[in-house]
């Protein structure tokens, strides 16, 4: 009888061993997946914000999580490669960063519903925890250092802390330099790489665009300790620091991918405002008050008919959008003979000053012209700096008020509106920047990804994906983060699915992508008290 | 002796196991190993589940049985595409049942029964590739059910009896594949009803044109346990009206399909006895999971199923080899009611083949020990969900599925 049961029992145990329900090829087994001729066990990711996981105007650490670098490296690591990945995560979710205990950067953008209903980026609130001064102690497989240009990599000193205050030094490399001499590309090196990606070169034009084309397109200036922060990099410089950079990651060896460099003016940041923003359909107050603006600008549209430039005159529309006015700095300046015609025109001298100065280089913005996103929360308010101007100048408050409204009396000035001329320097030098990518990705072997075609494609037609297409749109297209410039982790695993495809081509590798879906895009969230 | 006490402490854990849908096809040892065949045969009380028709042509006056189940099953997922891999850590469900049956008079037999026959216990890991769809899942049912058995004559009998079910749902999924807190924890909602009750029937009929031959036939109602008082309970919501998740009541029905089986057995060399069932389970009426939160801020959820109807057809072989001990053994196959694109992974079944045996120790006239077990054997598959949706556009969940199930099983049976 005993016995009886002993056989029942065994043959319970015999059962649950067999039980666990197994697949012929398992993913998780050995070579399921492999890396082909590829050595991945020390893969180093050097460029800058893009590569460090940068979204939503920050860093943190949810955001360096989904850094491409190190989704890459995920998926590696389920082809067998057994190395952690490691990054310099920040202390915390907010992202701002501190410099002996004072914040000097901002926090993460999250998007909040506002008192009027509708959603728009806020800076998320909280004391941020990460001081640059407690240093980390690297060197780092993610070597991505967010505003970096590509000559700052090679530029000795980039991570000393003491540099930081003067902007002579970087505050996210500040915190995991090997010392304060020491440079991005050397640390980069330093790691013995066997698999490198590079991604640089984005800044050297993206400051120019952002700052609204502030700085000075440098093209023909080879010093680059010359350069103001939002100024052009001559195409030279960028070649010879990152044909530097190249030599340095492949001096034991190693193969890699480079990026080349989107048209920096398809990201939201550039395409969400547009030109003809005054809209009287949903913009009442600003539709009752097109008669009056048009007989205001009666007299000045005369006098640039008088003088031979009709197309500057400045009208409204009062049931449709009408164009923002700007200022275009490369117009000829026509100050001082509007003042006079003005004058001559029956105008007191001081008005026909005032105008003068004020529309002299105006003129109305065309579908040519781009807006930057932060133009969009200072359109048809009060410039409170002009008006304190005109108003220490003597003129009538109520006066000054209706010659200071952004983008209507007041032209746009030049940090909200990236003109043609400046999208110009902006094309040449990312084309020049481009082909010594490509030249030089040519001549050693490494894989090109062409970030500009795929972004083109994502701000022209989508990348579908189970669940959605991914689009340039603000907020709603998924690519990109709160900031406008930067992508979330969706555009960014579809940037990391790019390189992983282009490698298992190249090395004849078989290393699984990710489902861009599973990645989240924007963060909602409202302040207390919000 | 040891392994015996580690089997009863196996059995002891609660919950319980999904099969052909949630159906959980455990309702008597002696049935079981024989392929779960028992329309038409007449051995124990049994019957009151298996056709309450039998009741009355049963030897013995009174007819006791009871018994429980331990349900180890498991399943694995991967997706080739993207390396993601998942097992689940299933709970191990102890399925149980209890009949008896008494011979009031020549021509009637009043019985009663306590079985499971609905029930489903899985569990991914937390925030798994599909935890958009399920983390995890448990349902139990318990049906009770009087029964009386009546004689027409010597070759047909007919029962059948009411049957009241109560059973519990527990159920939590994340609310999207990428919603989160600031801190990055994945948004997720709970569902949970308790004590949901209702009512159905089963009826029979029995013939038997000879000694040796039987045929049988049974239906078994469809019942709807409608969930109407349900909590709903969100974690990791972000602060923003955006996503207005706050916790509330909720309604859903879960519908348990009709039954309908027909079956015939025959006994052969003395000491044999062959059976034959045909199921048709009616499970169509599983047309959409749907979850009606009672705050009209909350979008509702609704997830299709589209159920098909499923057969299942059994196949026992019974030996009477000494006056000691009783043989069975048994196979069937159990077509999957998911049809393609709707294979959801909280019922992840395709077809499958049991493999079954057991025996009866006869330690006295009166008192016998029934012990069986089941191997059930699926295939892997490659299958996907294609009902899910986010912001309309649909976004399906594929990948390789592969399940076991090895369940043994013990019990008693008392007759006088």
């Amino acid at each position: 009888m005993k016995n009886t049961f002993k056989y029942i029992a065994l043959a319970a145990i015999a059962g649950f061993a067999s039980c666990e329900p197994e697949f012929e090829n398992t993913v998780t087994d050995a070579g399921f997946y492999d890396t082909g001729s590829a050595d991945l066990s020390n893969y180093v990711a050097l460029g800058n914000s893009l590569t460090a996981g940068f979204a939503d105007g920050a860093l943190y650490i949810s955001g360096q999580e989904n850094s491409y670098p190190n989704i890459m490296a995920g998926q590696f690591a389920l082809a067998g490669v057994t190395t952690e990945f490691t990054q310099p995560l920040m202390n915390d979710d907010l992202g701002g960063l501190l410099l002996s205990g004072n914040q000097i950067t901002d926090n993460r953008l999250v998007l909040a519903v506002g008192a009027s209903g509708s959603p728009g980026p806020v800076t998320l609130e909280g004391e941020p925890s990460t001081d640059i001064t407690s240093g980390l102690t690297g060197p780092f497989n993610n070597m991505g250092v967010p505003g970096a240009k590509s000559f700052h990599l090679s530029a000795p000193g980039y991570g000393n802390v003491a540099g930081v205050p003067v902007g002579a030094a970087n505050p996210y490399y500040a915190r995991f330099a090997s010392s304060g001499t020491s440079t991005v590309v050397g640390d980069a090196a330093s790691a013995n790489p066997s698999f490198f990606s590079l991604w640089i070169g984005n800044n050297d034009i993206l400051s120019f665009a952002t700052s609204g084309g502030l700085g000075v397109d440098q093209t023909g200036n080879f010093d680059p300790t010359t350069y103001g922060p939002n100024d052009i990099t001559d195409p030279n410089v960028f070649a010879g620091a990152y044909a530097g950079q190249l030599e340095a990651l492949m001096a034991g060896g190693a193969e890699g991918i480079v990026f080349n460099l989107p048209d920096v003016t398809s990201i939201p940041y550039f395409t969400t405002v547009p030109y003809n923003a005054l809209d009287a359909r949903t913009n009442e107050d600003f539709a009752a008050q097109v008669p009056v603006l048009n007989a205001t600008f009666a007299p000045l549209n005369q006098a640039f008919a008088f003088l031979g430039q009709p197309q500057r005159a400045i009208t409204f529309n009062s049931t449709f959008q009408s164009a923002v006015i700007i200022k275009d700095e490369s117009l000829v300046d026509l100050s001082a003979e509007l003042t006079q015609v003005l004058i001559g025109g029956g105008l007191d001298a001081a008005t026909a000053t005032i105008f003068g100065q004020q529309f002299g280089q105006s003129r109305k913005a065309t579908e040519s012209d781009l807006l930057v996103l932060p133009s969009s929360s200072i359109i048809g308010q009060l410039n409170q700096e002009r008006f304190d101007e005109l108003v220490s100048f003597g003129v009538p408050a109520e006066t000054a008020g209706q010659l200071s409204v952004n983008g209507i009396t007041f032209p746009l000035e030049d940090q909200f509106v990236l003109i043609p001329t400046e999208q110009s320097s902006i094309e040449a030098a990312n084309a020049a920047y481009n082909l010594v990518i490509s030249q030089l990705a040519d001549a050693n072997d490494l894989i090109l990804i062409d970030a500009r075609a795929e972004l083109a494609e994502i701000a022209n037609t989508g990348i579908a994906y189970g669940g959605g297409v991914l689009t340039s749109e603000y907020v709603s297209g998924g690519a990109f983060s709160l900031d406008g410039v930067h992508p979330t982790p969706r555009g960014y695993a579809y940037i990391a699915n790019l390189a992983i495809v282009a490698m298992n081509r190249k090395y004849g590798a078989n290393i699984p992508t990710v489902e861009i879906g599973n990645y989240p895009t924007i963060t909602v969230h409202n302040n207390t008290g919000n | 002796m040891k392994k015996l006490v580690l089997l009863a402490v196996c059995m002891l854990a609660s919950a319980m196991m999904y099969a052909g849908g949630y159906r959980v096809s455990l309702q008597g040892h002696k049935s079981l190993a024989m392929g779960h065949t028992g329309v038409a045969l007449i051995d124990s009380s049994e019957l009151v589940f298996f056709n309450p028709a039998g009741l009355v042509f049963l030897e013995d006056k009174l007819n006791v049985s009871g018994g429980a189940f331990g349900v180890f099953s498991d399943v694995v997922y991967q997706n080739e595409t993207t390396g993601a891999f998942a097992q689940t850590d299933s709970p191990t469900g102890t399925p149980f049942y209890l009949y008896g049956s008494y011979q009031v008079t020549d021509w009637m037999a009043v019985g009663l029964g306590v079985y499971t026959p609905y029930g489903s216990s899985v569990a991914y890991e937390d925030d798994w590739a599909g935890s958009h769809l399920v983390n995890n899942i448990e349902l139990a049912a318990i049906f009770i059910q009087p029964t009386v058995s009546f004689k027409i004559s010597d070759v047909l009998s007919v029962g059948g009896g009411p049957i009241y079910v109560t059973g519990n749902v527990n159920f939590n999924r994340n609310l999207s594949r990428t919603l989160t807190d600031l801190e990055g924890n994945r948004s997720e909602v709970t569902i949970d009803a308790t004590g949901v009750t209702n009512w159905g029937w089963t009826a029979g009929v029995m013939v038997r044109p000879s000694e040796n031959l039987t045929i049988g036939a049974n239906y078994r109602s469809e019942i709807i346990l409608n969930a109407d008082e349900a909590d709903a309970t969100f974690e990791n919501i972000p602060n923003s009206p955006l996503t207005p998740f706050v916790d509330t009541k909720a309604s859903a029905s879960l519908p348990l399909p009709a039954e309908m089986t027909v079956g015939v057995s025959y006994k052969f060399c003395k000491k044999w006895t062959a059976a034959f069932d045909y199921n048709r389970a009616f499970w169509d009426v599983y047309e959409s999971l749907d979850i009606d939160f009672e705050n009209p801020n909350l979008t509702d959820s609704f997830n299709a199923r589209n159920y098909k109807n499923a057969s299942t057809v059994r196949f026992g072989l019974e030996y009477k080899a000494t006056k000691m001990f009783t043989l069975r053994a048994g196979y069937y196959f159990d077509e999957s009611p998911v049809q393609g694109g709707f294979f959801a992974p909280e019922t992840p079944r395709n077809d499958s083949n049991g493999y079954t045996g057991g025996l009866t120790v006869n330690l006295s006239d009166r008192f016998q020990i029934d012990a069986s077990f089941l191997y059930l054997h699926f295939k892997e598959v490659d299958a996907s969900y294609d009902a899910y949706f986010e912001n309309g556009v649909a976004a399906p969940f594929s990948g390789k599925y592969k399940s076991s199930a090895f369940v043994p099983g013990l019990g008693v049976t008392y007759k006088m």
